[in-house]
Formats: C-alpha cells, structure tokens, sequence
C-alpha cells in the first residue's frame, strides 16, 4: 500500500492522529488513548497487515516521555512509524502491544526499566536490564547519580 | 528506602523445581541467567535475567560523539564488530547525505563478510562444544583465527576493531590485504567440508537437532526472530536484500532459507551462509577500485535535526539504530535494536516441554551474545 | 607350546610356597594379601595417570593441537604434577551436604574399579584370583560403581549433581544388561567364565574371530555399552558439562575429585582389558593358521605385550568416540539401549547358541 493510501487508512481509524515530518517513514503522533485500537486495525486488517513490530523505543523529549513504534508488514513491505506523548512524568501509562507482537514483551519491559513509563495490560511486566531494586528510571533526561556517572 | 519490586510468586506445580542455569554456566556463553522450571528433565518454564553486563550504552551514546559512539557498538556484539560500526557509519552518512567513496563501499563488504564468517565460525565452535563434541570447538577457532590475523594485519584489532569511521574508514587497508583474503577463501572452502564432516552428517548430530525447538514462520515474525534463526523458519527477513546498503545491491548472492524451523534448519542456514559470505567476497575482492579511503568530513559531526532509522545485517539478525537528533553533536537518544535481545525472547516459547540437553541445543541455535543483550 | 616361555604360574607358586614354609598359613596369607595389594595399588597408580596422559595427547592430536609438552619430556610429567595439585587443593565443605555420604562416595566409586582389577589375567599365571566365574565376578563389581555416582549425586545438595545422578543411574542400569550379555555370548562360546579358561582357548584363534558374526556384533556392542558404562563421551550425560556443568561431582574438589577423576580412567581400562581378554584373546599373541613362522615370531613377543597393547587399542577406539562424537540425549540413549541393543544382543546370543551346537565355529 503507497504512502497516501496508508495515511488516508490511518486517519480513518484514528482521525485525532497528526503526520509528522520524517524523510524514512510515515509518522504518526497517536493519543494514548487512541494507541490500542489503532495497533490492533494495523495488525489484525488484512490490507494492513503489519505483523512485525521491528522496534520500539522509549524516549524522554525532556518534558514528554513516549513510546516510538516502528511496524512494518512483512507481507506487503509497507512501514509505519507511529509515537504516543504524555506530560505524565509520575505515572506515565500506556497500554501494551504484548498481545499483538510478542516480541514488545522484552521491549516494553526494557522501557519499563529504563524510563518508568507502565504498559498496562503486560503479563510480565518486571525490571529487565537493571536490577530488581534500582532506584530511579536511568534514561530518562533528569535522572542524577553522582555515584555511577561521571559529569564531564 | 530502596523500592523494591517484587518477583510474582511463581507458581510450582508438585514435582517440578527450579535450577539457576548461569549466571556462570558453560552453555550460557556469558552472564546469561535461566532460571529454568524441570519436570525430571522436561523444560517447563523459562525466565531469563539478563543485565548482568549492562553498560548502559545508550545513556552513555547521549553525552558522546557519533565517533565515540563507534566505539560503544563494538562493545555490544563483540563477535560482529565490523556490522556495528557499519549501522553508525550509515546512519550518519544518510543523515548527513555523504557520499562514501567507492573504495570504502568495497572494503566495508568485504570486512562486514569476513566479520560474518569470523562470528559464525565461533558460533559453529560453541555449539558443537555444547552438544558435546568438543574438537569442534579447535577446529573452528583455527580457521577463525586467519580472519583475525588479516583484521590485525590491516588495522592493528583482532576483536574490537572501531575501523570504519563516518565517511569512510580509519586508514587504508594493508597491501597485503587481497592476497591474504583470497587465500583464506581458498582454504576456508576446504575446511568448511571438514564441518560438515565432522558435525552436519553425524547421525548422534541429526538426532539431537532435528525437530528440535521448532519456530514457526508466523512466530517467528511474531516475536522479530531475525538473522539466520529467522531464516531457518523460511521468513526472509535478510536485511542486505531488504534494504541493501553498501555494495549488497551490486553483487549476487542467495538469501539461504529453510523453512523446518528447527535447531537443524537454523544450523544449516548459517553453515551455507558462511558459504555465500565467501562468494561475495570473491566477486568484490578482485575489484576494489582505487581511491580514498575516506569521505571529507566535518571533524565536530552535527547531524540535522530529525529522526533517523538505520538497520544492518549483523551476524546475528537485524541490527536496528534509532537516532533522535536535535541538532546537536551528541544524539537526544540513541536506540540500539539488538538482535540478540529480541531473539532471547522466543527461547522460552520453542524450549517449553524439550529436556536440558534440548534446552542447551536450542540456545546454541539461537547464537546469543550476552553483552550484545545486555548492552 | 612355545609362548609357555613367558609363563608366569612357576615365578607366582615359588613365592607363595616360600611364604607358606616360612610363616604360619594365616600369616602367609596376609603377607600374601599385603603384597597384591601394594603392587595394584601401584599399577592403578601409573595407570591411571598414564591414561589421563594419553587421553589428553590423543585428545590433542584430534584437535590439531600439541597438548601438555612443558612438565618433562613430551610433558609426560604434566599429569603428576596435576595430581600434586589437586592432592594439596582444599577440599571444600558444602552446606546442607549429607557429610557421611558425601565423604564415602569417591572411595565406593573407585573401591569397585579396584576390585575389578582383581580377576584379569594380565599373563599367564597373572592374576591374583582366578575365580572360575570370573566373567560374572567382574560385571557384578563393576556395577557396583553406579552406587558411589548417586551417592555422590544425591548428598551433594545440588540439583545439576542430583540430574547427573539419575542419569547416571538410568545409564548404567540400561547399558549393563547389553554388556553382560555380549559377554554371555562368548561365555556360550567358550563354555567356561573362568578368565584364565577363556584366555587359554583362545591360542587356537581370538574369539573375535572364532565366533563368526555373531561374536563381532557381541564386540560392538560391548564396546558401545561398556563405553556408555563408565560415563564417556558420547555417553558422558551424567557430567555433560556443557547442560549440567560437572555431574554427579560439581560439589568435589581436590583429592576427592581426583578419586573420580582416576575412577573414570581406571573404569576404561578395566573394560578396555575386558574386551581384550574376552574378545581379543588376552595376552595370547595373534596366530594365523598355517603359518608356523610367523607364529612363532608372534609367540616371542611377550605376554604382556600383547594384554597392554590390545587393551591400549581398545581405549584409543573409546578415546576417538569421545573426541568426535557429540553427546547422546538421555531419552536417545535409552531407546538405543532398550530399542536397538538389547533386541540385537538378545538375537545374537540365540544365532551364537545354534553355531556352536551345530559346531560352525573354528
């Protein structure tokens, strides 16, 4: 499916869904809320069909934290990039895309442990690079240790 | 006050138990934990803990420069240390939209197959080692170490080379270069019979790995099984034909596919894989044309503002770099997709009901590589 | 017979009458007792330590590699000084470990190598006991073994100890059945158990051959299970290194750990010897029919020649199973056993019944 055909499909499911500019992929700013239906049309449509969740990364943008979901279909070679923001620094939440892609199992716990943000609805949801009593969620922007890093 | 976080009670079943397998374990190849969940010898459970070798290179991409962050990827797949350079090197040049010299295409081919026949050589080493034949593990390193002894003749680096830089390459190849490659491939072609001799056609061989730990193609790419495991289960997911960077899109080579999914298949596809390696090396290494080894480059790189994705085909699957920029000399955030990491995530699903020795088979198959997990 | 030049009864009778005239019988006999047992203390010594020697050289050499060459010449040292080591090494006490049991398993383990030894014939009139059910004596003691391994498995407090264990057990119990009965197939040949009987009617042919096909499959197999026997590669599964670290003995160290270590080594020579005498006709030198030059030149060699050289043949073969097979899995183990071996050897002993009443062997 072409680029034009795929925006249109998304703003469709998910009309609150802005484009973003990027040279690579089709990006889209998704509501969190929104997060859960859209993964789900993407992955279950036959059209669509993105079955291969090929990253996903936590970023803190230094007073938002999100997710980037980058999907692609290995059926039809059509990519999608798609980001959810919050301004919730305490208790940021999304919901998991566990159970369409197992591989976001070890991923969303790894952002999890890096930035704190919760998956609701993750089976296992559980600290995974760091230990089980970290303090603290080290990725993100305004975490300090002047133990363990090294100012330059 | 630590906050500590509970593990969920994990449930036993009468007449199972646990047993730590790692964090030192020979078969874990690294600081790799399985708290594994027997029935007698039947796997029934499998929870890894990774983390025991984090680094925390991404926190650490984010105060350095894209040169030093060169340095960092060595450090995460140690046995395809050429591969990652290369993920930086390319998302640098396509961020800054730098044309690399043809020489350099060339060279980085070359060196990227080398690195791939280099780390599946040691792959091929350790799994026979883990299936208990132990001469395997001699005759593997023996051959790997001509590749090393050409990586140290050209650049001074047997293991972590930080060889490419953006633009193009640290310094020139050795003059000898060619002619050490092209006699490797001689001999390599020969030894990699004696492989197959002694480890593929074994019938103790067939038995342990065939119908053992089997993934499906529609699991595989459930759960981003990439790289030569991902190809045993006939999902094509090479990344050099995918998206071919390099010179990948100039020379011929056949994607290897298998489609049982088992521990044999994944095997095999790495075995011939060693195979078109050295064919593309041959159709390369008579052709390096002359030139620069390097690009002019800025020596403070400041990459545009944006987002950029870049993915490679290290030796062990889909090599991906997420980069944030800002503007700036140092990435707002840099992640690093690894293909170890995501690839660890299917062993519990395949090793459920197989026994120990299966376990260890299939974790063989699977050629993880700890710190690559870890980061 | 020509080879009777090398016969050891007068040299071993003339010190046993001696210390009969000398002392009273009671005394006479623990003396005797006393100096057989000091001399295989001995043997098992230098033995073991050979073997471990050879198998590293051996192992080296399929490998492409040089092996110990720093301690003496060709590092022919390097295994005693590796057993110093481990003599002086802690033996480290482990927490929750059954300490009787713990402590009494490597002396079980190698007591029952020990007593193996007793009943081979080394050469003519040298052995120290010529039991007349010698065969039977030597699989009994064998399997005596298996109780130090779960021992050791079980009071290790250890869970890869424990699997070792039972695997272990399961193997040995499995393989013994396949390794009695290749035997009892030349025990219907030859007609006798007694080790001394077997050799000696073997000067007319080794068994190996005398006994057509079926006694070559009985030599396989035995080699097969006897090698699955004392825990070798491929059947290493109780310490499988790669899955269960160590085994039955992870939790051993220093000299305890040597016990095991010169059991493993002492266990294949015995069954390495075993197959010798019984298939390969002990100590007897190699005949060919017709030829009576060649035989007597054959006859020359000594006795003990022809025992060590053919036991060192069959470990080098177990020696070239470990160092290029990989290793079975427990279940395939079993089913080779239960399912291929056992079926075969059980045929065979009938076929093996049928030659000789029917008088087709040589």
């Amino acid at each position: 499916m072409d680029s034009e055909k795929l925006t249109d499909k998304i703003l469709e499911i998910v009309p609150e869904a802005q484009q973003e500019e990027n040279k690579q992929f089709l990006t889209f700013l998704i509501p969190p809320d929104k997060l859960k239906t859209l993964t789900t049309h993407l992955k279950e449509e036959k059209e669509l069909d993105f079955d291969y969740l090929f990253c996903l990364t936590g970023v803190d943008w230094g007073t938002e934290l999100g997710v980037v979901y980058h999907l692609t279909s290995t059926s039809l070679n059509h990519s999608v990039e798609l980001k959810v923001k919050t301004d919730n620094r305490e208790t940021p939440e999304f919901d998991t895309v566990t159970d369409l892609w197992m591989t976001a199992d070890f991923f969303e716990r790894e952002v999890w442990d890096l930035f704190g943000i919760r998956f609701t609805g993750h089976p296992d949801l559980r600290r995974i690079l760091l230990e089980e009593d970290w303090v603290g969620y080290p990725m993100r922007k305004d975490y300090t240790d002047e133990v363990n890093i090294v100012e330059l | 006050m630590k906050e500590i976080i509970n593990l969920p009670v994990q449930s036993i079943e009468e007449e199972e138990y646990h047993i730590n397998m790692g964090p030192q374990h020979p078969s874990t190849h690294g600081v790799l934990r399985l708290v594994v969940t027997l029935q007698g010898e039947i796997v029934k459970k499998l929870q890894p803990h990774c983390g025991y070798i984090h680094r925390g290179i991404e926190k650490m991409c984010e105060k350095d420069t894209y040169q030093q962050i060169i340095h960092l990827t060595d450090r995460m797949d140690y046995l395809s240390a050429h591969i990652n350079n290369h993920a930086v090197c390319l998302l640098v040049e396509g961020a800054l939209e730098v044309e690399v010299p043809e020489r350099v295409k060339y060279i980085r081919t070359i060196l990227d197959e080398l690195n791939r026949i280099a780390s599946h050589q040691l792959w091929w080493s350790s799994f026979g080692m883990d299936l208990g034949g132990l001469t395997c593990f001699f005759y593997g390193l023996r051959d790997r170490e001509h590749i090393l002894d050409i990586f140290e003749e050209s650049f001074g680096s047997r293991l972590l080379h930080s060889y490419y830089t953006p633009g193009g390459l640290m310094r020139d190849v050795h003059p000898n270069f060619q002619k050490r490659v092209k006699d490797f491939l001689k001999y390599n072609r020969k030894k990699i019979k004696d492989y197959d001799r002694i480890l593929s056609g074994n019938v103790i061989f067939l038995e342990r790995s065939k119908g053992v730990g089997v993934l499906s193609k529609e699991l595989a790419i459930n759960y981003g099984v990439t790289g030569p495991s991902g190809r045993g289960s006939g999902w094509a997911c090479d990344i050099r034909k995918k998206h071919p960077y390099a010179m990948y899109d100039k020379v011929e080579f056949r994607e290897v596919l298998r489609h049982e999914g088992d521990t044999y298949s994944r095997y095999m596809v790495r075995i011939d894989e060693m195979r078109e390696s050295m064919n593309i090396i041959e159709q390369l290494i008579d052709n390096i044309p002359e030139g620069d080894f390097s690009a002019k480059m800025k020596p403070i790189i400041r990459l545009p503002e944006g987002e950029y994705y870049q993915c490679v085909e290290s030796a062990r699957g889909e090599l991906g770099i997420y980069c944030i920029s800002d503007g700036n000399k140092n990435p707002v955030r840099m992640k690093f997709r690894t293909p170890s990491f995501v690839n660890l995530g299917v062993l519990d699903k395949i090793s459920r009901e197989m026994k120990i020795a299966d376990l260890v088979a299939i974790g063989a198959s699977l050629d993880l590589v700890i710190p690559d997990i870890d980061r | 017979m020509a080879f009777n030049i090398y016969d050891f009864t007068s040299f071993t009778q003339s010190i046993d009458q001696a210390l009969y005239e000398w002392l009273p019988p009671f005394w006479a006999l623990l003396v005797e007792m006393t100096i057989i047992g000091l001399v295989f203390l001995l043997f098992y010594a230098i033995v073991g330590l050979f073997l471990v020697y050879a198998e590293r050289k051996v192992c080296a050499f399929m490998q492409n590699r040089v092996g110990p060459n720093r301690v003496g010449p060709y590092g022919v040292f390097q295994t005693i000084a590796d057993f110093i080591k481990l003599l002086m090494k802690e033996l480290v006490y482990i927490k929750n470990s059954d300490k009787l049991l713990f402590n009494i398993a490597p002396f079980i383990v190698i007591i029952a190598s020990f007593m193996a030894i007793a009943a081979i014939p080394f050469a003519k009139g040298l052995h120290a006991i010529d039991f007349d059910i010698g065969i039977m004596y030597v699989i009994a003691v064998t399997s005596l073994g298996v109780i130090g391994v779960l021992l050791a498995g079980w009071s290790s407090n250890n869970k890869y100890s424990l699997i070792g264990a039972m695997r272990s057990g399961a193997q040995i119990i499995s393989y013994e059945l396949s390794v009695g009965l290749s035997l009892l197939t030349i025990i219907v040949l030859a007609g006798t158990m007694q080790f001394s009987q077997v050799v000696e009617m073997q000067s007319t042919g080794w068994f190996i051959f005398k006994g057509h096909i079926p006694a070559f499959i009985a030599f396989v197999i035995f080699l097969i299970a006897s090698t699955a026997e004392t825990n070798r590669g491929p059947f290493d599964l109780a310490e499988a290194e790669s899955e269960l670290t160590a085994g039955f003995h992870t939790e051993y160290s220093g000299i305890k750990f040597a016990f095991f270590f010169l059991a493993e080594y002492m266990n294949m020579f015995i069954v390495a010897s075993i197959a010798a005498t019984v298939f390969l006709g002990g100590w007897m030198p190699f005949h060919i029919y017709g030829w009576e030059g060649f035989n007597h030149v054959m006859d020359f060699i000594p006795p003990l020649v022809w025992y060590f050289g053919k036991t060192a043949f069959v470990i080098w073969l177990m020696m070239w199973f470990k160092w290029t097979f990989p290793r079975l899995r427990i279940d395939q183990l079993l089913t080779l056993e239960w399912k291929y071996l056992l079926p075969i050897n059980l045929v065979n002993i009938l076929i093996m019944a049928f030659i000789v009443l029917m008088g087709w062997h040589f």
